[in-house]
Parts: structure tokens; sequence; C-alpha cells
């Protein structure tokens, strides 16, 4: 332990611990832009000066040392700090009123705080036509004159996504974040997972935002109007109206949608359970008679899809080719739900609600997404922009009452839950495959040793019946590499698979630190959100997707069996190599 | 990218490949060949020594000394040290955008000459300094530069 | 890495005894040879003279000789920087037995008339009179000038007068052997403790002391096997030479001082990062490295002693802040030149994570001499607290500009007046200007100030590297202000606000000002600004970008109020 003064106050804090941590323990809040909990400091806003020992340092990025004399606030630095958030104020727009960040921004907050005068520099922001706003991949749009250069997202993107779709070009004043190779965004490598919105600090990098178009089916009366949500939305939309993180609100959302005008509301649960009878089925398959295309990979995380179509796609033989839930179920809403309530699917609107910003690419990813011509999903929202349509609604969120979901589309498992969790998509599979495998139920349901968010890539080798089934789970991007590689080298050398399923989620902790959710992630909220989705399995009467009563119903009435005919055309897909950049050189 | 400019960066990459800190050095050496960086063998180069286009063009756009975009057939550097600001680099600087009709940072509209502005050249002693595709005019002065500029020109028959 | 035998091992260090020897050997060659000849031509090939035509002087003096059958009898030799660039190109003679002479303002077609009138009627006569016709007489720069006469030459001792590429004249000139003595007179602690005594302080700006410096990497533990020492030859300040003819000059004695440092420190290669718009300073260091691994002077268990090292050459890209160390180390990484927070301190975690230590191209020319001559030696020269010489860029409106090395403590007027013969414009002297973008002005009035690190500093400027620009009457404080301001502005790396947004919106007011448009509000914003720069921003860049505005405004604030919008008094701010 370090002990230190903090004006005037004596603290001891673990060595190694940033002074601007430290300051916590005497009670201080030391203002920040660029510094993320979750993030390495940047170093880049000066905003969160103090003196040490008598010299100006950072406290963000300035480990304590024993004996050190701290001042976090004096006039001196009161006076630097304000000019500093004056000076990045100077060239930022005004622009709050009509800013998605509105209310929730972080520069906002410190400008809000520090009492500033009128006008105190010239506004020099290039105007929207000198940098214009990148929206070309739908999902993720980028808004270069409200960037304050803090370099989380090139951080976020570079070092825990390991895309390096973002970088910080140039410099001086024209220090500008931009897409690598100063492309547009959709022909750099992104693959659209977000992070870089969730992590940024202001409105440059924000979800696209689509509600207006939901809105505008929801008025229209030719069109039945249905909608999803996603496992990882009902412990985090919560936090936007008081609840905790992990606070589970899946009635209440339920209740709102159904106010909103949505004819049907279906749980992508359902989906999940659903995607685990293919995926499952795929994998008992592979296991017992084609262990050459093992192991087999997961792929209901399109960011991921997106990074294996374009970086990996030497792995495009071990996919699973099992559609994503959120895909799954809007094949099914538009052919057997359509079908059951007689509507044309022409007429029908699917909407579905996804922690996530890479679903809305994943609706038009592949011809596979649409059927008959008509696309399977119309939109997909993030939580962001869901919880933005019910404060637009105005509807008292907290009173509302818990509504369950519609039929048949709604029912879930515990195995459909944990879903929106890294390792939860391998743990909901290893429950149906240890059936499918042995046709006796599974007694021990959980594996906390791959569905711990601390570590980035994690292994467990399970025996069933006797069989060795070596598994491994890696989130955030970056974590995957490691992985893939072992299973490269054993091919190249002729050698068993050192693994035999692997699960891939692009963002860490999986879809509950998913890119669309609420803003301030760290790894305390990622642990809270995934905490309430496994209070949710363990009180599910039903856990294990094969038990799930309307996905049996579904497969009696329409799809056969798992890998039929009819579930190869409706819930399967398919992958095709891209490059990772898309420019002609002149 | 053709086989002859990919023979040229393979050898950048067979000298580099394994060597620490080689990506400065390796870009120096690919402007050094196009006389810009090309994007397709940057890209190439990239791949080759594990570096991603993000990585690359932070540096290009970064480093004065690189260009992505292929400069004029002569490159006039026009020194602004301390020195040679002094001694009336500006008006030098001013004379040259004006007989060229471009400011520096660019190239004329035939490609021929490309101005750009550096800061001391070492030999602050000739203040001020303008080199011209390696040729150095020492003690510059705004009126010598109509003279200077035809004598270029002339070599291209203009 | 594969493992030596002990077999292997023994065989090395015999070669490396076998080496050493030869090295000796090379040196008294060099002599031997050189007493063969009655006379030498040094004509300057440096940057400066290279550019005005030194390169045909030479070539002019080689045909000249030959036409005269004198190749045997005088020797020619294209050297480093002679120091009076200005009057460049330079030509040096030395004929045994008399003083040397300096031709200035050479052309190629006068070589053969030196040749004819001044080398060959002297030869073997070194009494005889020097009769030169009347147009080469007015080319004589005098030796007696206080230009030569006030400066000590210690770094630029054998600039000029040798043979920048000739190893065998290096070593002839004492070289390598501080190396030597360290490694087998001297353990790494005494060394440590000879650079500490000698008051050594960086000459890189910041004036660290060296051996402290040294210490810390000395404490550092290995790294996976290494440590690292770097040598700063990016030199960015716009008006300052002093590295890049240093280097040009032959880079053997920067890289014997580094070498030495790694002994002492235990590091176990070593890395010159040059700018790249200096392709003679980055000749002559590949030069030396591959020299010196010929030589066995690089590599493994060198001189037949435990001690191994190698080192590297990288090109800077054009960019001020990579003189930064921290920014210098992201560059060698390959990445864009932007500084980080320290701590870490490079010597706990530098160049790609391994304890590093970071020193100026002038520091490490500067260690050899200490370890030869004595710490004593050294600190006998300069001031309480700064020893030894420094080393100038002496340009602006000086009459004698170019590279000088004095003492530490000269004053201001020794230099202008002495050493710089006064303004060359003839006009009232004004100020000097130090420590380039980072520095700020000594006015006429502060003549007297010895030019020291403290003294500097008080007054608000500081030594920087070297760079001092002489400013006459004529030249406006606010314009000088916002030449050094706009240089920083453009080189910001941009990653921390205050430095990126505050240079340039000061630089904005600035501008207003010197336009005759500015207010009072917007001197009082420049200040405001300019503490918010110096306390928030990340690097040295930042922190002293401000320093010309601020030191400017300080000693010439007429100059300011001068350039005020005139019915600003009545809005009474
Ligand atoms: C913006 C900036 C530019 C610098 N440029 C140089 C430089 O060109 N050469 C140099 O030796 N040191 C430069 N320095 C100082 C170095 O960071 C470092 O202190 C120095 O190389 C250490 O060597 P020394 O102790 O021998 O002086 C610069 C520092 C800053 C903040
Ligand atoms: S990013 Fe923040 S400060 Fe900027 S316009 Fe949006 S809400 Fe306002
Ligand atoms: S906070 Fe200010 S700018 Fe925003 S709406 Fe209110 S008055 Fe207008
Ligand atoms: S969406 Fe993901 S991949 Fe795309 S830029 Fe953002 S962090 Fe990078
Ligand atoms: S886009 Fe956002 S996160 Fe990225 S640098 Fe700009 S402000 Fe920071
Ligand atoms: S992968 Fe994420 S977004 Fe997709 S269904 Fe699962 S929890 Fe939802
Ligand atoms: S982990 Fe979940 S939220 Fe993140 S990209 Fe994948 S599906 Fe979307
Ligand atoms: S210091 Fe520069 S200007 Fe002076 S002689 Fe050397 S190279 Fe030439
Ligand atoms: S002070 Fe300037 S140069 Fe230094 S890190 Fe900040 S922006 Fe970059
Ligand atoms: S929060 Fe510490 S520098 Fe930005
Ligand atoms: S300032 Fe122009 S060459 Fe040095
Ligand atoms: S370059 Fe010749 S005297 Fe300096």
């Amino acid at each position: 332990m370090i002990t230190l003064t903090i004006d005037g106050i004596e603290v001891k804090v673990p060595e190694g611990t940033s002074v601007l941590d430290a300051c916590r323990e005497a009670q201080v809040i030391v203002p920040t832009l660029c510094k993320h909990p979750d993030l390495e400091a940047t170093a880049a806003c000066g905003i969160c000066i103090v003196k040490i020992n008598g010299r100006m340092l950072r406290s963000c990025c300035t480990p304590v040392a024993e004996g050190m004399q701290v001042i976090t606030r004096d006039p001196d630095i009161m006076k630097a700090r304000k000019t500093i958030v004056e000076l990045i104020l100077s060239r930022h727009p005004n622009d709050c009123l009509s800013c998605l960040k509105n209310g929730n921004c972080e520069l906002q907050d410190l400008a809000r705080e520090f009492s500033l005068d009128k006008d105190t520099f010239n506004n020099i922001t290039p105007s929207e036509k000198e940098m214009p706003i990148d929206d070309s991949t739908g999902c993720i749009q980028i808004d270069p004159r409200k960037c304050v250069q803090c370099g989380r997202c090139v951080q976020v993107c570079q070092n825990v996504q390991n895309v390096y779709a973002l970088s910080s070009l140039k410099r001086g004043i024209n220090t500008r974040m931009a897409p690598a190779g100063d492309l547009p965004l959709d022909d750099s490598p992104c693959i659209k997972c977000g992070q870089c919105s969730a992590h940024c600090p202001t409105g440059a990098i924000t979800e696209v935002d689509e509600t207006g178009k939901v809105w505008d089916y929801l008025q229209d009366t030719t069109k039945t109007c249905v909608v999803q949500i996603a496992p990882a939305v009902r412990v985090a939309l919560g936090e936007a109206f008081g609840y905790k993180s992990g606070d589970l609100v899946t009635g209440k959302i339920y209740a709102a949608l159904r106010r909103m005008g949505f004819k049907a509301v279906f749980d992508t649960n359902f989906a999940a359970d659903l995607t685990i009878m293919e995926e499952g089925s795929e994998f008992v398959r592979r296991f017992t008679k084609e262990p050459e295309r093992l192991p087999l990979i997961t792929s209901c995380c399109p960011a991921w899809v997106d990074y294996l179509e374009k970086v990996d796609h030497d792995m495009i033989d071990h996919f699973s080719t099992a559609k994503s839930p959120q895909a799954m179920l809007g094949a099914v809403a538009k052919t057997y739900y359509a079908e059951k309530i007689g509507v044309d699917p022409k007429d029908m609107i699917v909407v579905s609600i996804m922690p996530c910003t890479a679903k809305k690419w994943e609706i038009k990813r592949s011809k596979e997404m649409f059927h008959d011509g008509i696309q399977n999903i119309d939109v997909s929202l993030t939580t962001r922009e869901l919880v933005r349509m019910i404060k637009q609604m105005g509807v008292d969120f907290n009173a509302l009452p818990d509504e369950e979901a519609d039929s048949p589309l709604g029912a879930y498992s515990g195995a459909g839950t944990i879903f929106g969790f890294s390792g939860g998509v391998m743990e909901a599979a290893l429950r149906t495959a240890h059936y499918l495998i042995t046709g006796k139920e599974a007694e021990n349901l959980e594996f906390d040793q791959i569905t711990n968010l601390n570590e980035g890539a994690k292994e467990m080798t399970l025996n069933i019946a006797g069989n060795e089934i070596h598994i491994a789970v890696a989130h955030g991007i970056k974590n995957v590499s490691s992985v893939l590689e072992k299973v490269r080298r054993a091919k190249a050398n002729g050698e068993k698979t050192p693994y035999d399923f692997i699960e891939v989620m692009a963002c860490p902790g999986g879809c509950v630190g998913g890119g669309g959710q609420p803003l301030g992630v760290t790894d305390a909220v990622r642990k809270a959100r995934q905490a309430g989705l496994k209070n949710d399995d363990r009180k599910s009467k039903v856990r294990c997707s094969h038990q799930n009563p309307d996905i049996q119903k579904l497969y009696k009435e329409f799809l056969g069996e798992p890998l039929s005919e009819k579930a190869e055309e409706l819930l399967h897909t398919h992958y095709t190599a891209r490059p990772l950049y898309n420019k002609e050189d002149k | 990218m053709n086989e002859e400019n990919k023979e040229k960066v393979d050898a950048i990459i067979r000298k580099w490949n394994g060597k620490r800190g080689a990506l400065i050095m390796a870009l120096h050496e690919l402007q050094g060949a196009f006389g810009y960086v090309p994007w397709d063998e940057a890209l190439y180069l990239g791949q080759s020594l594990g570096v991603p286009m993000a990585k690359i063009y932070e540096c290009l756009t970064f480093y004065n000394y690189f260009k992505v975009k292929a400069p004029g057939k002569y490159v006039i550097s026009i020194c602004d040290g301390t020195a040679c600001h002094i001694k009336g680099s500006t008006g030098v600087l001013e004379e040259l955008e004006k007989e060229l009709g471009v400011p520096a940072g660019t190239t004329t509209d035939d490609g021929l000459f490309y101005i750009q502005v550096v800061r001391c050249l070492g030999c602050c002693g000739l203040a001020p300094v303008m080199v011209i595709n390696g040729v150095t005019y020492g003690k510059m002065t705004p009126d010598k530069v109509k003279s200077v500029i035809n004598e270029w020109r002339a070599k291209e028959g203009k | 890495m594969v493992e030596m035998t002990p077999e292997q091992i023994e065989k090395l260090k015999a070669v490396g005894r076998m080496q050493k020897d030869k090295l000796l050997q090379m040196g008294k060659d060099f002599v031997t040879n050189n007493e063969k000849y009655e006379a030498t031509i040094f004509t300057c090939n440096a940057t400066s003279c290279h550019s005005g035509g030194g390169q045909s002087v030479y070539e002019a003096f080689k045909a000249a000789l030959e036409t005269a059958g004198l190749t045997d009898k005088v020797r020619l030799v294209a050297t480093g920087c002679m120091g009076l660039c200005a009057a460049g190109p330079m030509t040096r003679i030395e004929i045994k037995g008399r003083k040397p002479f300096l031709y200035k303002e050479m052309t190629a077609d006068v070589a053969h008339l030196i040749v004819e009138q001044h080398v060959k009627p002297l030869l073997g006569k070194p009494e005889a009179e020097l009769k030169l016709a009347p147009h080469l007489q007015e080319k004589e720069l005098s030796m007696d000038l206080p230009f030569f006469t006030k400066q000590r030459r210690v770094v630029l001792k054998h600039l000029g007068s040798s043979d920048p590429e000739d190893l065998g004249e290096y070593v002839a000139n004492g070289g390598y052997q501080a190396l030597m003595k360290c490694l087998f007179e001297m353990t790494p602690q005494q060394v440590l403790d000879e650079i500490t005594k000698s008051g050594l302080r960086g000459r890189g700006g910041g004036g660290f002391p060296t051996g402290k410096k040294w210490a810390l990497l000395a404490n550092a533990p290995l790294v996976d096997g290494e440590k690292f020492i770097i040598c700063n030859g990016d030199e960015g300040d716009p008006g300052a030479y002093m590295d890049s003819c240093i280097l040009g000059g032959g880079a053997h004695a920067v890289l014997e001082g580094m070498m030495i440092a790694a002994y002492a420190t235990g590091a176990t290669s070593g890395w010159f990062y040059v700018r790249a718009e200096y392709p003679l300073a980055l000749e002559r260091v590949e030069l030396a490295i591959k020299q010196a691994k010929r030589a066995g002077i690089l590599g493994k268990n060198i001189f037949g002693t435990d001690f191994s090292f190698m080192a590297e050459l990288r090109y800077g890209a054009g960019a001020f802040v990579c003189g930064e160390e921290t920014a210098l180390m992201m560059s060698l990484e390959g990445n864009k030149g932007t500084p980080r927070p320290r701590p870490p301190y490079p010597t706990e975690k530098g160049l790609f994570q391994k304890p590093t230590i970071i020193n100026n191209v002038e520091t490490w020319a500067n260690v050899p001499q200490i370890i030869l001559n004595g710490a004593d030696w050294f600190s006998s020269v300069g001031t309480e607290t700064s020893k030894g010489t420094k080393v100038f860029a002496l340009t602006g409106k000086v009459k004698h500009s170019g590279l000088v090395e004095v003492p530490m403590g000269t004053t201001v007027r020794e230099m202008v007046e002495e050493v710089g013969g006064g303004t060359s414009t003839g006009k009232p002297f004004k100020a000097v200007q130090t420590g380039g973008p980072s520095g700020g002005v000594i006015p006429a009035k502060e003549l007297n100030l010895p030019l020291c690190y403290e003294e500097l500093k008080k007054i608000g400027s500081m030594m920087g590297s070297g760079g001092m620009i002489v400013m006459d009457e004529d030249d406006s404080m606010v314009e000088i202000a916002k030449f050094y301001l706009g240089f920083t502005v453009d080189e910001s790396c941009g990653k921390c606000a205050p430095c990126r947004l505050g240079g340039y919106q000061m630089l904005q007011l600035l501008t207003k000002v010197a336009k005759g448009e500015g207010t009072r509000k917007d001197l009082e914003k420049i200040k405001e600004i300019g503490s918010a720069m110096q306390k928030g921003s990340l690097c040295g860049l930042g922190q002293t970008s401000p320093n010309p505005v601020l030191s400017t405004m300080k000693y010439f604030p007429e100059e300011y109020e001068a350039l005020l919008k005139k019915d600003d008094e009545e809005k009474g701010c």
C-alpha cells in the first residue's frame, strides 16, 4: 500500500493506482474528459491536471508514489482547467440541442460545470461541408466536427478490437480521428461493433439513428408491426430510467413496446433457443460424422462474422451456418407467423431491439437475410434508440406493469437468455448438445470457467458420455487470434484440432457490453448485467433450449426437425471472403 | 501493382522484415523508390510487415517528409527556418508562389513543380536557402526567383 | 539466440585482442603516412559550404595539385564544418612550420592560383614570405579574429581540420582510446563516477545531469537481456545545426561516447535517431557504424573483453516533436511521434518497453574527452553549475555567422560583439533569441548575462540546443514571437488539447495584434492561454511554446502596446 496526501487528507491505496483514482479515496472528484475508466489513459485533454509535489501533472496517468503531496484545486489549476475547456469548445459546434448525446455527453457536463464565459475564443470549427458526417456503414455515424481527439475510440478499435479501422491522422490543429487510410468508414476494416460509439465521450461517434423510420412504420395502418428484444437489452435498458445495471426490466419493455403500437412483442431469446437447436445439431453432426470440419465456430455475432469474412476467411468452412437469433426470428416471423395470422409478409414489419450496432448491418448482409425478395428484418434498433423512443412516447416507464411476450415467438428458456454474455452461447449449446449426444438431460448446467468475464480467452474440456469436447471462448476481437492460431497450426501440421467448438463475441463481455448499449460501460457494469441474465436463467422454469415448448411446437408445425430442408432454407446462411479495404489506387 | 513495382517493394520488405523499428525506414525507402507512398504498395508492405493501414496512414500524414500523392517532377524546398526567416525567406516564398501560381504544399497544374516549406536545411550560412531537386540556391532574394525557375523550365523546353 | 560455447567465446576474444592492436596500428599508420606530406589543403565540404560550391572547389584543388605534380607532397581533404559558414565555401591551408591560413568565399577558379602562389612557393620553406595576388589577399580570413580566438573547441576540435571519413585519423587524434581506457583500466562504476564528477549536463536543452541519468540506467535491470542507449540527432530547432555539423564531421566521437555509456550502464545496443533532412550526417553515421563493425569496435566481446555492443541508424521523418524523448521512442518503434506521459520514465520503460537513456549528439561527443582528460579538466571550464563548453549556431543579423564553441559562462556581449563581430547591418543590437521555439529573448540591457542553464532560465529563456539568433533594431519582436509560435503550431503533435488548440488560438490572437487590430483584452487572453498551455500541455513542446511570446511581451511590452487598436483606450478595459 502507498500512502499519499490529497488536499491535506491522507489516503492509502494499492501500488499502481493512478492519482485520479486515489483522489476518490479522499472524496475528491477530479474532472476528466479523455480518460475512460475502462481504458488506458490517453493523456489527451489536460483537464485532470493537479499539482503533485509542486509540479503540474495529469492525475489520470500518474501513478501514486509514497509520500506524494497532491493538490487538486487552487486558483491556478482551476483557471487552467477552465481555459482548456474553453479552448476545446472553441473548436466544437454549438449543436447540443440537436445532438444525439444531448444530456448524456461528457463534454456538455464539463461545460455546464465550469461556469464558462460566453465566446471566449473565436469558434474555429470547420463547416459541415469541410468535415461531412460519415454514415457510410449505416450503423455507425461519425461527426468529425464534434470530435475532441480524446483517442478513446482509436484505442478501442486498435487495441481492444484489433480491427484498426480508426486512426488519428495528421498533426497539430489538423489532427483528426478518421477511418484507416482516410477512407469512408464502410470501406475500412470496420466491423460495426460500435465499441467506438460506446466509448466516445461526445456526440462524435454514435449509432445511426433509425427511430424515425420505426415511428413511420408504426403510423402506417397498412403495416403489421412486430418487434423482438435481444437478451442483453433487458438488463441494460433500465439504466436509462434509474435502475441499476443488471436489473431485469423485461416485462416493462414488453409493455412499453406494446403501447408504442407493436401488434406483437416477441423475444429474441426464443430465437436464441432456435439457434441452439440448429447450431447444436450442426455441432453434433460434425462431432460425430465430420471431424475434419471441427472446430465449429459460432456465428451469431455479426461483427465477428464481418471480421472473419475479411480477416480470418480461411476459417469460413468452420463457421456455423446457423443464422443469428435476430435473423432467425425475422425469418420465422415473415413465414410461419405471417401465415399463422394471415398477413402478407410484404405488409409485415419486423423491428428488432439489439444491444448492437452491427445488427443494423446484419439484416442486409447476404441474400439469406431476404425471403421471396422481402427483407426479413426491416429495422434493427439499438438499446439506446429504444430508450429515446420510450422517452419520446412519454410513458412513465418505471410505473409500467410487467407484461408477457406474445406467442408463438415469445417464450424462452434460460439457455436463450444467457446468449447475452460471453460464454453464454457455449453454455446454452452444451446443455442441448449433452441431450442430443446422450439422449439424457445434463445435470450440470453452468460452466463458470467459460462465462467468467475476467479473461479474454477461455478454455475448457468437457466430458460428455466418454467424449472429450474441447472448448474455447473469446470475447473482444483481440483475443481471437491466439485461439485461431492454435487451430491453424494444428491444421498445418495435420494434427487433431485443439478445439471442437469455439464461441466468439466481438464486444468485451459479449452483448451485455454491446456497442449499442446505454453508455458508461465498465467492467463492473458488464458483470452486473451478466449477473442479471444469469439470474433470469436461474429463475426460468425451463433452462434448456430443446425443452422450450414453443420451440418444439415450431418444429412440429413448421420446420420438421433441426437441419431439415426447410430449416436449412430459412435458418442457415453462407459466408464469403471479402477484402479488408475498398479502394482503387489512382 | 505491377510485377516491377512488386519486385521493388519485395526488396524493401526483405531488407526490413523482422527488424525492429522498421516501419519509418521502410516508408522512407518506399518513397525513395516511387517519389511518394502509393496506396497499393503501402498496403502490400504493411501486410508483409504486419502493420495495419491505420498505422501506416497515421505515420504518412503525421510526418512532413512523406507524401501520399505524387508530387511534381521538380520538388522545390524553401527553407523557413529561423535564419532564413530573419533574412527574408517569406518574400522569396511569396514570389515563388506568385511565379508558379500555386500555394506551398501543392503542385503546379502542369505537374512540373511542387513547393514545400521546410525548416532549416542545415546551411543557415547561406540563408535564405532554396533547394530544387538537390540543387541548392543560397542567399536567395525575391528577384532571383524568376530566373532560377526559368532554368528548370528551360530543361523542359518551356 | 544461440548460446556460444566457451571455446567459441575464447576465440572471439582472441580476435578482439588482435583487432585492438590493429586499430591502434591504423592510427600510427595514419601518422606515418601524414608525415610524408609537407602541407594539407582542407576544403570545407560540410552542408553549407557544399551547397555553396564546396565540391567544385575540392575538384579544382585536386586538378591543380595534379597539374603541379604535388599530389605526393600535399594532402587534400574534404572536411567538416570550419565554423564560419556564412563566409563559405572555406579552405584551410596548413603548411608544416606555418600557422594555418584560411580562405573564405572560395570558388573553383582560384584553386590553381592558390596552389601556385601559396602552396608551391612555401613548401619546405615555411619561413618564406607569402605573396598573394590582391584578389586572393581579399579572400584571407584572419585566424586572429575573436571569432576564432574567443572559442574553446572541445567537441569541434578536429572539425574542419581532419578527414571525417578516415578512421585512422580519428584514432591518431586519440579516438577510441577513451573507450579502451574504460574497458581496460576502469570499472563501470568508475566511469559513472567520472562523468558525474565532471558535471556534464545534457546539451539537448533540458540540462539534466548526464551522470545522474546514466546511474538510473545502470540501476535498471536488463529486460529480456536488453537495455538501450539512444543518440538524439533529431535537432529540430529551426536555425540550429550544431548536431548536424558534429555528426557530419565524423560520427565516431558520438559512437564512442555511446559505447562508454553502454559500458558504464550495462546497455546492450545503441540507436541513432537522425533527421532525414541531414543527408550528410546520415551518411557519416552509417559510415562510422560500418567502419566500426569492420574494425571490431562494434560487436561481441569488443577488444577481447566481455563488453558487447551494437548500433543502428534510424531516420527521422520531419517532425520537430520527435526530438522529445518519448516521442522519439514512439517514432523509433514505428508510430507517429506523439509523446506519452512520464512516468514511467525511459529508464524504467523506454524503447520497446526496455530501460533506455537518451542523450543529445553534443552530450555524447563530450564524453570521450572527459574520459581521456579527466573530470577535473572538464569542470575547470564553465560556471559553478554549467561545466564545459557549449556549441552555438550563431545566426541572424550578426557579422560572423556560424558554428562556435565557447566556454559556458561566456556573456552575451562577448558572443555578439566579439565572437560575432557585432551586427551585420551595423545597426544597434536589440536582442538575441536562444532556446529556439522553446526559448525567449535576451534584451540588449541584459548583455552581461552569462550563458549558462540557470541564468537563461531566470530571465525566461533557456539554453536550448544552441540556436542563437541576433536581432537588430529593425527586427520586430512581435514578428519573431509570431514566427516561433507559428512553428510550434505547425509542429504540435496534436495529441493534447492545450497545445493543439491553445497554440492555434494564441496564434490567431497574435496575428490580429500584429495586424494592428488587437485589443488589450486580446493580450490578456494570450497570457491566459499561455498559462493554460504551460500547465496543461503534456510535453515540453506545448509547455514551452508560449515562451517566445510571453518573453517578448515581458521585455518589449511597448512593441505590443504600439500595435493595439487606437480606440482601445476608450473602452477602458
Ligand atoms: C519539443 C522538444 C524537442 C526536442 N528536441 C530535441 C532535439 O532536437 N535534440 C535533442 O537532443 N534534444 C531535444 N529535446 C530534448 C530531449 O527530449 C531530451 O531531453 C534530450 O535529448 C536528452 O539529452 P541530453 O540530456 O543529452 O540533453 C527536445 C525536447 C522537446 C520537448
Ligand atoms: S457532443 Fe456534447 S457538447 Fe457537443 S453538441 Fe453534442 S451534446 Fe453538445
Ligand atoms: S441550455 Fe441554453 S442553449 Fe440549451 S436550451 Fe437552454 S438556453 Fe438554450
Ligand atoms: S465499430 Fe468497431 S470496428 Fe468499427 S470503427 Fe468502431 S470500434 Fe472500430
Ligand atoms: S470520436 Fe469520440 S472517442 Fe473518438 S477521438 Fe473523437 S471524441 Fe474521442
Ligand atoms: S448475439 Fe447478442 S445480439 Fe445476437 S442474439 Fe445474442 S445477445 Fe442478441
Ligand atoms: S458481441 Fe453482441 S453486441 Fe457486440 S457486436 Fe457481437 S452481437 Fe453485437
Ligand atoms: S554549421 Fe551549417 S552553415 Fe555552418 S558550416 Fe556547418 S553546415 Fe555550414
Ligand atoms: S504538448 Fe503539444 S506536442 Fe506535446 S503532446 Fe501535447 S499536443 Fe503533442
Ligand atoms: S483525463 Fe487526464 S488528460 Fe484527459
Ligand atoms: S534556417 Fe534555413 S537553412 Fe537553416
Ligand atoms: S560548412 Fe564550410 S565553414 Fe561551415
